[in-house]
C-alpha cells in the first residue's frame, strides 16, 4: 500500500517540474523587456540594471530557472503583480478561497445530479427517462458556460424579479455586508504576515465556512444566494460528462456475471444496483470526476467574469486584459499544480476503492 | 487421391456473403445510429449555411445600418410573421450595438466557427500524429522525452494553456487558432504512438519491412490506415471542444476581434447588455451550442459504428 502511494507521488514530481519549466519558458517568450513591462516605458538604464540584478535577470537562463523553481516551490513566492505592486501570493490567499468555494459547490451539484441520473439511465435503459437524460447530457456538454451563466442571470435577476425566486446576478456578498473573520470573532491575537495569520486569513476568505464558524447566519444565507447561479452554470458540463460515464460504466457492470449471480441469489434489485454494481462501476466515474477539476478551473475564468466573483478566474481575466504577466504565470502554475495534485489523489483513492490495485 | 476443387466465380457467391471493406461496413452502421444521423444532418445544414451565407443573409454582416434603414440601437427582433408591422424592415434576430443585422452576423459566424474547428484540429492531427509516429517508431529515450513533454502539456487544463500561449503570441483569431491547435496535439500524439507500438510488431508490417519498405511507406501505407478510425473519432470530438474553446477565447476578447462576425466575440461584446437586450446574447449562444452538439453527436456515432460491441451494449 505505502509503496503504491509513494510511487504515485513520485510520478507527480517530474510533471510538476515540467509545468514550472513550461510556464517559465512561456514567460521568457513574452515579447518585450521584463524591466519596461514592470517599471514602465520610461525606466532609466540604471533603474533597469538595478531591477534586473534584483530579479536575477542578469543571470544565465538556467540559473534564472533554478531561482524561479526555488522561489515557487520552497518559499511560495511568485513575484509581484505589475499592476497592483503587491505579492502575487497575497492575491492568491485572497482569491483562491473564492474559486475553491465556487468549484466545490459546482462539483457537488454535478455529482449530486449526474451520478443518480446516470444510474437511473443505466437501470432503465432505453426508457423515456434514459433518452431524456442522454439528450440533456449531450446538450449539456455542448453548451457554452458563459452563455448559460448570462441566461440564468437574465432569468433569475430580471424575469423573476419581485418573486421569491429572485437571485442576485453578480457579486459574492451584498454590498456593505462585511463578515467578521472567524479569528477576530474568536479573539485570536495574530500578527500580520506570520504563517498562522496567512492560513487563518485563507480560511476566513472561504465565506461559507467563515460564516458557519462565526454563526453569522445572515452572511451565510447571502453568500449561498450569490453562489447558486454561478455554481449551477459552472456545473453543467461536468454534470453531463459524469452522467454519461456513470451510465456507460454501470451498463458495463450490470452485464457482468457477478451481478447475475447476485440477482440469482435473490438479492433485492436496489441492493444489486447500489452495492454490487455501483461499487464496481466507481473507478471510471471517479477518474472522470478528477478530470473535471480542469474543466472547473477553466470554467471559473468565464463564470467569475460574468458573475463579478473576485476569484482566481476573474483575477486571471483582469491580468490578461492588463498584461500583468507575473499574475498570469503564477495563477497558471497554481491551477496546473492543483490539477495534477487532485488527479494524484484520485489515483490514490483507487487503492481504497479497489483493493486489487495496490497489489500490482 | 486427387481432389478437384471448383474454381469459385464471383457470380456464384451469395450477395449477402460477399465480403465488405471495414470502411463500407462502418458507413452502413453509421447510418443506423440515431446520434450520427442527427449530427450528420445538422452538420450538413451548417455546411450549406456556411457555403451559401451571402445568399441566406439579408444584409452584409459588417454593414452599419445608420442612414440606410430606420432602426434603433440594439432593437428587439422584428418578425413580420409574428406581428411586427409590415412597413418596418424585418430583422429576425434584432439589431446589435453597432446597428448591424444580428441574423446576418449569426449566419456568417457559421463560416468562422467551422473554419476554426476544421483548421485547428486538422493541424493538431497532422502534427500530433507525426510526433506520435516518430516517438513510437524511435522508441527508447527519445520516445520517453517526447511523451513526457506531451504529459506536461496535458497536465495543464487546456483552456488555461491556450490563454497562456495567447499572452505570448498576442490576441487575435490566428493566434487563438495556433493556441488551440497546440493544446490538442498531445491527444493525437498519444493515439498515434499507441497504434504504432501495437502495429509495428505485427506480421503484415514485419512482412512489409522484410520486403524493403521504407519507414515512410510503413507509416503511410500500413500503420496510418489502421490508426485512422480512432484518429477520426477523436478528431470529430476534438472539433466540438475546439469550437467551444475558440468561442470562449473570443468571448474573453483574446480570439477573433470585432467586427469579425464570430459568435463568441458577438456574445462578449454584448454581455453587459444582457439585461436590456437578451436577444443579442441568446442567438449566438444557441448557434455555438447547435454546432458543438452536431460534432459531439457525430463523434459518438462514429465511435459506436466502429465498435460493434459498444453499439450493441448501448442499443439492446
Amino acid at each position: 500500500m505505502s509503496q503504491y502511494v509513494f510511487r504515485r507521488i513520485l510520478l507527480a514530481v517530474p510533471v510538476i517540474i515540467g509545468i514550472l519549466v513550461v510556464t517559465f519558458t512561456i514567460a521568457r517568450l513574452i515579447p518585450g523587456d521584463p524591466c519596461t513591462a514592470a517599471l514602465g516605458e520610461r525606466a532609466t538604464v540604471q533603474a533597469c540594471e538595478a531591477f534586473n540584478e534584483r530579479m536575477g535577470l542578469d543571470q544565465p537562463l538556467t540559473v534564472q530557472l533554478g531561482i524561479y523553481m526555488r522561489n515557487v516551490l520552497l518559499r511560495g513566492d511568485f513575484g509581484d503583480s505589475i499592476r497592483f505592486s503587491r505579492p502575487v501570493s497575497i492575491m492568491l490567499i485572497e482569491r483562491l478561497p473564492v474559486t475553491i468555494e465556487l468549484g466545490v459547490a459546482a462539483l457537488a451539484i454535478a455529482i449530486a445530479i449526474g451520478v443518480p441520473a446516470g444510474i437511473i439511465s443505466a437501470v432503465r435503459r432505453n426508457s423515456t427517462i434514459d433518452v431524456v437524460t442522454m439528450i440533456g447530457a449531450n446538450i449539456g456538454v455542448s453548451m457554452p458556460v458563459y452563455w448559460l451563466g448570462l441566461m440564468l442571470a437574465y432569468v433569475f435577476a430580471i424575469l423573476l424579479k419581485d418573486t421569491p425566486f429572485w437571485l442576485p446576478p453578480s457579486g459574492r456578498l451584498t454590498a456593505g455586508l462585511l463578515p467578521t473573520p472567524f479569528y477576530e470573532a474568536w479573539g485570536w491575537q495574530l500578527t500580520k504576515d506570520t504563517t498562522a495569520y496567512l492560513i487563518s486569513d485563507f480560511i476566513s476568505n472561504l465565506a461559507i465556512i467563515n460564516s458557519i464558524l462565526t454563526f453569522q447566519w445572515n452572511v451565510l444565507q447571502d453568500a449561498l444566494r450569490h453562489l447558486i447561479l454561478p455554481a449551477v452554470a459552472l456545473s453543467t458540463i461536468p454534470m453531463a460528462i459524469i452522467a454519461r460515464i456513470t451510465r456507460s460504466s454501470m451498463l458495463d457492470v450490470l452485464g457482468r456475471e457477478y451481478v447475475r449471480a447476485a440477482r440469482a441469489k435473490g438479492v433485492s434489485e436496489r441492493q444489486v444496483v447500489l452495492k454490487h454494481a455501483l461499487r464496481n462501476a466507481m473507478l471510471p466515474i471517479i477518474t472522470v470526476i478528477g478530470l473535471q477539476v480542469g474543466t472547473l478551473f477553466a470554467g471559473a475564468v468565464l463564470t467569475e467574469t460574468i458573475f463579478g466573483f473576485s476569484g482566481v478566474g476573474r483575477a486571471l481575466f483582469d491580468a490578461i486584459t492588463g498584461r500583468d504577466f507575473p499574475v498570469i504565470q503564477a495563477f497558471t502554475v497554481v491551477i496546473a499544480i492543483g490539477y495534477v495534485l487532485v488527479n494524484m489523489l484520485v489515483d490514490l483513492s483507487y487503492a481504497f476503492i479497489d483493493p486489487r490495485i495496490k497489489l500490482q | 487421391m486427387a481432389t478437384r476443387t471448383e474454381a469459385i466465380s464471383p457470380e456464384t457467391i451469395n450477395p449477402s456473403q460477399r465480403s465488405r471493406s471495414l470502411g463500407s461496413l462502418t458507413i452502413r452502421r453509421l447510418f443506423k445510429q440515431r446520434n450520427a444521423i442527427v449530427g450528420l444532418t445538422i452538420l450538413t445544414i451548417l455546411l450549406l449555411i456556411a457555403v451559401f451565407s451571402p445568399q441566406i443573409a439579408p444584409y452584409d454582416p459588417e454593414l452599419v445600418l445608420i442612414g440606410i434603414e430606420d432602426v434603433g440601437k440594439r432593437e428587439s427582433p422584428c418578425i413580420h410573421l409574428l406581428g411586427c408591422p409590415e412597413d418596418q424592415p424585418q430583422h429576425i434576430m434584432g439589431i446589435d450595438g453597432n446597428f448591424r443585422d444580428q441574423f446576418s452576423r449569426v449566419i456568417y459566424g457559421t463560416r468562422v466557427s467551422l473554419f476554426i474547428g476544421f483548421s485547428t484540429i486538422g493541424l493538431a492531427v497532422i502534427i500530433g500524429s507525426l510526433i506520435g509516429a516518430v516517438s513510437g517508431y524511435l522508441g527508447g529515450w527519445a520516445d520517453n522525452v517526447i511523451m513526457r513533454f506531451m504529459d506536461v502539456i496535458l497536465a495543464f487544463p487546456s483552456f488555461l494553456l491556450a490563454i497562456a500561449i495567447i499572452t505570448v503570441l498576442g490576441r487575435g483569431l490566428q493566434n487563438a487558432l495556433y493556441a488551440i491547435a497546440v493544446v490538442n496535439i498531445p491527444v493525437f500524439a498519444r493515439l498515434m504512438r499507441a497504434s504504432v507500438l501495437s502495429l509495428k510488431e505485427q506480421e503484415f508490417v514485419a512482412a512489409s519491412r522484410a520486403l524493403g519498405a521504407s519507414p515512410f511507406r510503413l507509416l503511410f501505407a500500413r500503420i496510418l490506415p489502421n490508426a485512422a478510425p480512432t484518429l477520426i473519432v477523436q478528431a470529430t470530438l476534438s472539433i466540438a471542444s475546439a469550437i467551444l474553446e475558440a468561442a470562449a477565447l473570443s468571448f474573453l476578447g483574446l480570439g477573433a476581434q470585432p467586427p469579425t462576425p464570430e459568435w463568441g466575440t458577438m456574445l462578449g461584446s454584448e454581455r453587459n447588455q444582457v439585461f436590456t437586450s437578451p436577444h443579442l446574447v441568446f442567438f449566438p449562444g444557441i448557434a455555438i451550442m447547435i454546432t458543438v452538439l452536431a460534432f459531439n453527436l457525430l463523434g459518438d456515432g462514429i465511435r459506436d459504428a466502429l465498435d460493434p460491441r459498444l453499439a450493441q451494449t448501448t442499443k439492446s
